[in-house]
């Protein structure tokens, strides 16, 4: 009911800004409209997008089951803990080197926090090195509740989440001297990479040790694919927190934005065909000024 | 309130800047200049602020771990004792004779920490060099493939006489087809994961940013 009335309340005011909103669409002066009618497609999108994913939401509480396509590169990551469980080695889990203000480091923390639960259950260590100080206690914090969900927040040791140095390389030349040094049997890199990535990545393949990555930065794909054993790509790495945590709320969310997925691909190919065709009023529409 | 005052924070701010965008009107503009200014400006200063202990702890942190290292004299812990040496004279160097040029601090920045930096990322043309090397192995049929296009794709800088134009030509396609398709369908992906990852923090369905569920 209560995601009802949000989307009620919300239409409510976008009615208010569309409708009564004093604005003649001729009019090029726009200072004194409350809307932007250049932006209309964008708000259009947004509130389907929203209300799509609101929708999944409300159905999967409802306990509407969703059905989740598989992700390789997110399965192998308790393949990979496993692994290094059985050889009695640790696990490296680097979260990028961005900070907590950009949303592949919050990716990356919603993924630390399932792994830290394996690794308590395996009880196998788990070395976090971080690049950005203010990603250090929202590690902490993730680690620390990941040991006491999996009910062994006696085996959580908090020299493990350590900060390295704020400097790309001399990040990327700590954590290779933890891969070398250490011998972790499970790399697994999820976040923001740049120039450090091939470097991180070649290491841990000298080392020996299973690799998982994951990142939305389309340059360090390839370098990833190459060098990793499992690399989760762009939007998976977002759809992350739901599939490791089957939470329903999370769940309807990621069901939303791939059915939105599946109706662009059908707007891009109705726009292409159009286009071929020589109508050109199908594509004006997605136009943003 | 403790867990509640976050959410709060987090929603009226998302909400209130998806707003803005659509909002041309002169009161609009000027609710969000002066909005503005309290998100951005005074909300910097709050970050630097927070950056500051922060980076007390990562500090912390850093010479907790290494000092640990060397009192146990566990493997490697020489580099520790470099690390924490490095710490300190960066640390006190500054405050105490300057960061003008010719003083030790920017002497050990100049003649130690930029060649360091310089040797790091030239180590990359190596990593490059042995992750192609596996790449390229044309051992399967995609890898195959993968060669013969990297291959058109590098050629294409360099003068070949006659087959420079076509080479050119299809390296040119190569990149504005194919390339151009895939890189644009991960950026939607990507597009929209970073969207519905904005709803669930703003409307409190994800909590990791602040440290647990």
């Amino acid at each position: 009911m209560k995601v009802i009335s949000f989307i009620r309340v919300l239409f409510f005011f976008l009615y208010f800004l569309l409708i009564a909103s004093p604005l003649s669409f001729a009019q090029e002066d726009l200072s004194q409209s409350w809307f932007n009618p250049h932006r209309v497609n964008m708000l259009i999108f947004l509130i389907f997008f929203f209300a799509i994913i609101i929708y999944f939401i409300d159905r999967a509480k409802k306990g509407k089951s969703l059905f989740i396509r598989r992700i390789a590169g997110l399965d192998a990551i308790e393949e990979a803990v496993g692994r290094a469980t059985e050889m009695g080695k640790p696990v490296l889990f680097i979260p990028g080197i961005e900070d907590i203000d950009q949303i592949q480091t919050v990716a990356a923390m919603i993924i630390l926090g399932n792994v830290a639960k394996m690794v308590a259950a395996y009880d196998t260590p788990l070395f976090v090195p971080i690049c950005r100080p203010m990603v250090v206690p929202v590690a902490e914090e993730r680690v620390k509740e990941g040991y006491a969900s999996a009910g062994r927040p006696d085996a959580y040791n908090r020299d493990n989440v350590r900060y390295i140095s704020d400097e790309q390389f001399a990040y990327a030349a700590g954590v290779q001297g933890i891969m070398l040094r250490d011998r972790p049997a499970a790399n697994l890199m999820f976040g923001s990479f740049f120039a450090e990535s091939l470097m991180l990545a070649e290491t841990g393949f000298l080392t020996g040790a299973i690799q998982v990555a994951g990142t939305a930065n389309i340059h360090q794909l390839p370098f990833f694919v190459v060098a990793c054993d499992y690399t989760i790509i762009g939007e998976e790495l977002f759809a992350s927190s739901a599939y490791l945590s089957k939470e329903p709320k999370l769940l309807g969310s990621l069901k939303g934005s791939d059915l939105t997925k599946a109706i662009i691909i059908g707007i891009l190919a109705l726009g292409a065909i159009l286009e071929t065709l020589g109508i050109t009023q199908f594509t004006r529409w997605f136009f943003i000024e | 309130m403790r867990g509640q005052l976050p959410i709060l924070i987090v929603f009226v701010s998302g909400v209130f800047m998806a707003i803005q965008y659509f909002i041309p009107h002169d009161a609009g503009v000027f609710f969000y200049e002066y909005g503005g200014v309290f998100f951005y400006e005074y909300g910097l200063d709050c970050i630097i602020v927070i950056g500051v202990f922060a980076m007390l702890l990562g500090i912390w942190s850093l010479f907790r771990v290494q000092l640990d290292k060397v009192a146990k004299r566990s493997p490697g812990w020489g580099y520790s004792v470099v690390a924490l040496g490095g710490l300190f004279f960066m640390m006190i160097g500054g405050p105490l004779w300057g960061i003008e040029e010719g003083t030790p601090f920017m002497q050990v920045f100049w003649y130690i920490y930029t060649p360091i930096q310089a040797t790091m990322f030239s180590l990359l043309a190596f990593y490059i060099a042995s992750a192609a090397y596996r790449a390229f192995r044309a051992r399967t049929v995609l890898a195959t493939i993968l060669l013969l296009t990297a291959m058109v794709i590098m050629l294409r800088l360099i003068p070949l006489g006659a087959i420079s134009g076509p080479n050119q030509k299809l390296a040119t396609w190569i990149l504005m087809v194919p390339s151009m398709a895939a890189n644009r369908a991960i950026l939607i992906g990507i597009g929209l994961g970073i969207v519905a990852t904005c709803l669930k923090i703003i409307l409190g369905i994800e909590r990791a940013y602040m440290g647990h569920d």
